[in-house]
């Protein structure tokens, strides 16, 4: 990776100032990067062009967008309707959240799956929680700003959640609220910060991919760049697969924005917001649901709740856990003891995974549902077994588990098996 | 591992497909039949002749209780109404406009820009006069339920008399599809409400699926548009998918 020279002469005056092409000469064309990723390794560049895509349809909604509640709820209706091509930018910002999500839950899947987060990729991967810490936050409040029925009882709910907190509790969500209720207050500082973090989330990925290029990309045997055989430059390589990627992604993504756009929204969010009116069924958007199933799971006779229950009430223990599901998945490269990264040389580890990913899909179904009845227990078991699959079952099956034997190197594994599996379809 | 990515997508497509029914048949009770509508499908749209009977039945009944507020007469010009039309159409109400050089409100006829106007000054007189249940605006109706045009098509057809175990409420009506299945509304359509200018038959089954066909505008009036526009992005991306696989492998070949 030496520097490379530039005939041009305006680029190698600037590059002697500011060594732009220089970075990016080594960062996304010389980048050695293994050469059997396969497709799971899409979606981390997929969720950074949707990141753009939200912002940039963003800063335009926020053009012609009332953040006051006589008007908020009329003002996207204008959009819809009055503003040029209006509904197609809010469509594709609506949607764009929901896809957002999925390619992110399938990142992380990803990452789980193949032992991304272990050394020396732990920092990399603890950004990675924060950025969707920093996500679920922008999503929250992005989806009030509409101001329908379920954009204000959702907020009530949520926000009230802090309330659980001992002494400080009602104090704690008034300052949220910014008085007694949600109202315009808390609508003009939703749209504040939902304004403002997505450009933390962009520091954030930046962050990210720092990290990530000082160690490179994991792949999927788990198994080391060890010698040029193993890599290939990221251009054109990586730069033409994830080019494929996106043109999938984008056909699924605008299918649902030209002939689905409300296939992920409530229909209750078009009723305007009433204060006097609740609905049936709270529930907040799809890629919530899981936590939300968590949160519920936490009833006064739950059986993971007694130990604690002389200390805290079933709500707060409620919503301690909902934010300890995603603040676990700091620990995970410490709660895993496996000396083997990937889940392909790990045949107890990849059961367990599959019931986990299983586990929350049905806690996202319980989520969606009212609490009632079996549901509620099943909800129970899911929290259960989230927390144990992290707490238990990742350090023991890393301890127990005899993993199968690795291959010497990539290069080794792709061309061991013909063409080698990762290879062969690309 | 392709061929796992193809399956754990496509079974994702269904999973949510299925929960998402399977929610809507929980919390509605009863669903409302499915309905053939001409706006239904990728190259859908509004049958013409459906939406102007619907609009003449939403003035001459519906409109005596029910607002529209985010639908301007100007809107209609966008499905085949011509100017004169929609001159006229507007004209016939009465708005209230100032306040003048002198600080008076006063009333005019309506123009185009103006919006539909609503049947009553605010909610508390839309609820004094309607029994203590404001009627809803129907701006977003068929949006704003679940399977929207097909529940609003059974609601206006699914007035029955109530069941001989049922307690109805008194000032209220029993329907099929409504959610507790006691309405505030009474029956509003019945044969021959209206008189359709182009002869068809005002049953209620007709005016009902003509209204729906004017609201589904009213509440989308930006769906032609974007299932014409949705035809032409999903080609063109169709084929540079196409060539961008074409490419990747011809890049990609010199590894194998």
């Amino acid at each position: 990776m030496s520097t490379p020279t530039w005939t041009n002469p305006v680029v190698r005056w600037i590059d002697y100032r500011l060594p732009i092409f220089t970075m990016m000469q080594h960062e996304l064309h010389e980048y050695p990067t293994p050469r059997n990723l396969n497709y799971w390794w899409n979606f981390g560049s997929l969720a950074g062009v949707v990141l753009v895509i939200m912002i940039a349809s963003g800063i335009v909604l926020a053009m012609h967008y009332t953040p006051h509640v006589d008007h908020a709820f009329v003002s996207v209706e204008r959009i819809m309707r009055d503003v040029n091509y209006g509904w197609l930018i809010r469509y594709l910002h609506m949607n764009g959240g929901s896809i957002f999500f999925i390619c992110i839950y399938i990142h992380l899947f990803r990452g789980l799956y193949y032992g991304s987060y272990k050394a020396p990729r732990e920092l990399l991967w603890m950004i990675g929680v924060l950025i969707i810490l920093a996500m679920m936050a922008t999503a929250f409040m992005g989806y009030v700003l509409p101001w329908g029925q379920m954009s204000f009882w959702g907020a009530t709910v949520i926000t009230n959640l802090f309330s659980a907190i001992p002494l400080i509790g009602e104090s704690i969500v008034s300052w949220l609220w910014g008085g007694f209720s949600v109202d315009n207050p808390t609508l003009n500082r939703f749209f504040s910060l939902h304004y403002l973090l997505p450009f933390v989330i962009f520091a954030l990925v930046f962050v990210h991919l720092w990290a990530l290029h000082t160690h490179g990309s994991s792949n999927p045997t788990g198994v080391g760049i060890k010698g040029p055989r193993d890599s290939i430059p990221f251009h054109p390589y990586y730069t033409i697969k994830d080019a494929f990627g996106l043109c999938v992604m984008m056909l699924i993504f605008l299918s649902f924005v030209f002939y689905a756009p409300n296939f992920f929204g409530e229909p209750d969010n078009y009723i305007e917001a009433n204060p006097l009116s609740t609905p049936a069924h709270i529930v907040p958007e799809w890629y919530l649901l899981p936590f939300y199933a968590i949160v519920r799971a936490f009833t006064a006779d739950f059986w993971l709740y007694l130990p604690v229950s002389w200390l805290i009430s079933a709500k707060v223990a409620g919503v301690l856990a909902m934010f300890a599901s995603i603040l676990i998945l700091l620990l995970l490269p410490w709660l895993d003891t496996s000396r083997v990264r990937s889940a392909r040389f790990r045949p107890v580890y990849r059961i367990f995974f599959w019931i986990f990913l299983i586990d929350c899909l049905v806690l996202g179904y319980v989520g969606a549902k009212p609490p009632e009845g079996w549901l509620v227990t099943l909800g129970q078991f899911g929290t259960f077994w989230y927390f144990a699959h992290f707490v238990l079952v990742m350090p023991l099956v890393g301890w127990l588990e005899r993993p199968k034997p690795l291959p010497d190197s990539i290069a080794a594994a792709v061309t061991a098996s013909g063409q080698g599996k990762e290879a062969s379809h690309a | 591992m392709h061929k796992a990515l193809v399956t754990t997508v496509t079974a994702a497509y269904f999973a949510v497909a299925v929960i998402a029914t399977g929610t809507a048949v929980a919390a509605e009770g009863l669903k409302a039949p499915v309905q053939e509508w001409s706006f239904n499908g990728p190259f859908g749209t509004f049958d013409r002749p459906a939406l102007r009977r619907g609009l003449q039945v939403y003035r001459e009944v519906c409109s005596a209780c029910h607002s529209l507020n985010l639908v301007a007469f100007r809107h209609l010009g966008g499905v085949g109404f011509r100017d004169e039309e929609v001159v006229a159409i507007a004209s016939a109400y009465e708005v209230e406009d100032g306040p003048d050089d002198d600080g008076e409100m006063f009333t005019r006829a309506g123009k185009a820009s103006d919006f539909f106007p609503s049947p009553f000054p605010n909610v508390q007189a839309a609820r004094a006069a309607n029994g203590g249940a404001a009627p809803p605006d129907l701006s977003l109706m068929t949006k704003a339920r679940k399977s929207g045009p097909d529940y609003v098509y059974g609601l206006l057809t699914g007035y029955t008399d109530a069941p001989a175990d049922f307690k109805l409420m008194d000032g209220l009506y029993y329907n099929t599809y409504f959610p507790g299945h006691q309405i505030a509304m009474g029956p509003p359509l019945t044969d021959g409400s209206v008189e359709f200018p182009d002869g068809t038959q005002a049953t209620v089954q007709k005016m009902s699926s003509d209204l729906v066909t004017f609201l589904a505008w009213a509440a989308e009036p930006e769906l032609e548009a974007r299932k014409r526009l949705g035809v032409k992005v999903l080609l063109f991306l169709l084929v540079l998918t196409g060539l961008m696989y074409a490419l990747k492998r011809k890049i990609w070949s010199d590894l194998h």
